[in-house]
């Protein structure tokens, strides 16, 4: 397992590093913009690896809250990898957002503004933050079920969100992938290298997060063991 | 029946306990206060009012949002004393019966501060209702029921851990945002009278069913969290 760890983070850092030579000299410039659309090549990737983690949150969280009567050790697995993903979830909208003020200040001559997918976005960043903050503050073993609990909540309350928000405004450019505007063909395997680049390095993430959290858990567990003991 | 019999003895238990002290609706009446005479000052609503239009409805929802928090504590607090939350673990009682008497009752309270303060806020604020003043007459009931089901199920959630007071607001206001995008649009469509309130008050209707349900489902795992 350890090996393959090792593979996927190489594979991952290769392809952050040819991601970024395609999307930097390889990529065409654009018409209207000039070079700054360059930050999309990151944006988009960052947003679209963002957008698959707090489901698997929200599958880790619905299993732990099934499992933690009937398997011990499946649950505590199901717990380390909810932890793992929040957090790499609020590194990659808090990227996403961070890589959205910067190309939003040159093109829309304004930091932010609160249209609609970036309140979304927002919102999503907030709801992991919080999710994270009461993991901090609750202690002893319901810490991971009120964790579990929220995370169905942030689940079920981030469709909500988006259509709310859609409803209330609208200045984000529209898909570039499907729909109008779409994008050119020489700009597809700068986009697909960085697509893959973050979504492995995501996982990379991921899984050194849960290798952690795994043996936090094991050590407390021994911990507990030995005081029994003694 | 008998269910709605236990949602009911909480209830009254809870109403009971409130009108011996009174601490929930005097504190949230008066914060309340204090929040609408704060932003007053920070602008002036009889010198503009068109803004005070524009913005009176947020005011009046951030006011009770916060206001509401500080209750949704005290009301899990008296809980705690003498150790009634591991008797409520015990009873044979359904947990969600518990949640939901309390719910009501602190939406009752929350429900007693906005017909206090519906008409202060019209007087300090000098408002002249552009729109239809019956929308009100649902937007008030959805939208305090939307505060105060998820509140006091976060409340509940974060009974046991350190920095309640911190915690509640933490959980409750990211995830209560789009019943307050929907409350304060609504509300405001019915001051200013430019828009039609109809499409958020479906939202905030949608938003009170699912989590309403979300809530009476988890709220077993909740209460006996350990």
């Amino acid at each position: 397992m350890k090996r393959l760890f090792w593979m996927l983070c190489g594979l991952s850092v290769a392809l952050l590093a040819w991601g970024f030579y395609e999307a930097v000299f390889v990529a065409p410039v654009e018409a209207t913009m000039g070079s700054i659309y360059r930050i999309f090549y990151w944006h988009v990737p960052i947003n679209i690896s963002a957008e698959i983690f707090p489901y698997v949150n929200m599958i880790a969280s619905i299993g732990y809250l099934w499992a933690r009567r009937k398997n011990h050790s499946l649950a505590l697995k199901l717990d380390a990898l909810a932890i793992a993903t929040a957090e790499i979830t609020v590194l990659y909208v808090g990227l996403g957002l961070a890589t959205g003020i910067l190309w939003g200040r040159p093109v829309w001559g304004i930091w932010w503004a609160w249209d609609a997918r970036l309140t979304s976005a927002l919102m999503l960043f907030l709801l992991y933050v919080s999710y994270l903050l009461v993991r901090s503050f609750s202690s002893g073993g319901q810490g991971p079920v009120i964790a579990a609990v929220l995370s169905v909540f942030a689940g079920i309350d981030v469709p909500i969100v988006f259509m709310s928000i859609r409803w209330w405004r609208t200045q984000h450019p529209a898909p570039v992938l499907t729909g109008e505007g779409s994008l050119d063909p020489s700009m597809w395997p700068a986009f697909l290298w960085n697509m893959a680049a973050w979504f492995f390095w995501g996982c990379t993430l991921i899984w050194a997060r849960y290798a952690i959290v795994r043996r936090e858990q094991q050590i407390a567990e021994r911990e507990a063991m030995e005081a029994l003991e003694a | 029946m008998i269910y709605l019999r236990i949602v009911w003895l909480h209830l009254r238990k809870d109403l009971q306990l409130e009108w011996r002290s009174r601490e929930a609706v005097a504190g949230m009446l008066f914060f309340t206060l204090l929040i609408a005479v704060a932003f007053a000052m920070a602008f002036d609503p009889t010198g503009y009012p068109a803004m005070a239009r524009q913005m009176s409805g947020g005011l009046l929802w951030v006011g009770l949002l916060f206001a509401a928090t500080t209750s949704l504590n005290i009301s899990w607090e008296r809980e705690r004393r003498n150790q009634v939350m591991d008797a409520h673990r015990m009873s044979a009682a359904p947990p969600s019966a518990l949640f939901l008497g309390k719910a009501v009752a602190n939406f009752l309270f929350v429900a007693f501060i906005e017909a206090v303060l519906a008409p202060v806020f019209i007087i300090f604020y000098n408002l002249h209702p552009l729109g239809e003043l019956k929308w009100l007459w649902l937007i008030l009931p959805l939208g305090t029921w939307a505060i105060v089901a998820n509140g006091t199920f976060f409340a509940a959630l974060g009974l046991r851990s350190r920095n309640r007071a911190l915690m509640l607001p933490a959980i409750l206001f990211p995830i209560s945002i789009p019943a307050l995008l929907g409350v304060t649009q609504a509300t405001t469509a019915v001051i200013t009278g430019d828009f039609e309130p109809g499409m958020w008050v479906r939202l905030i209707f949608g938003f009170d069913v699912i989590f309403t349900t979300a809530c009476i489902l988890l709220f077993e795992t909740v209460l006996h969290a350990e």
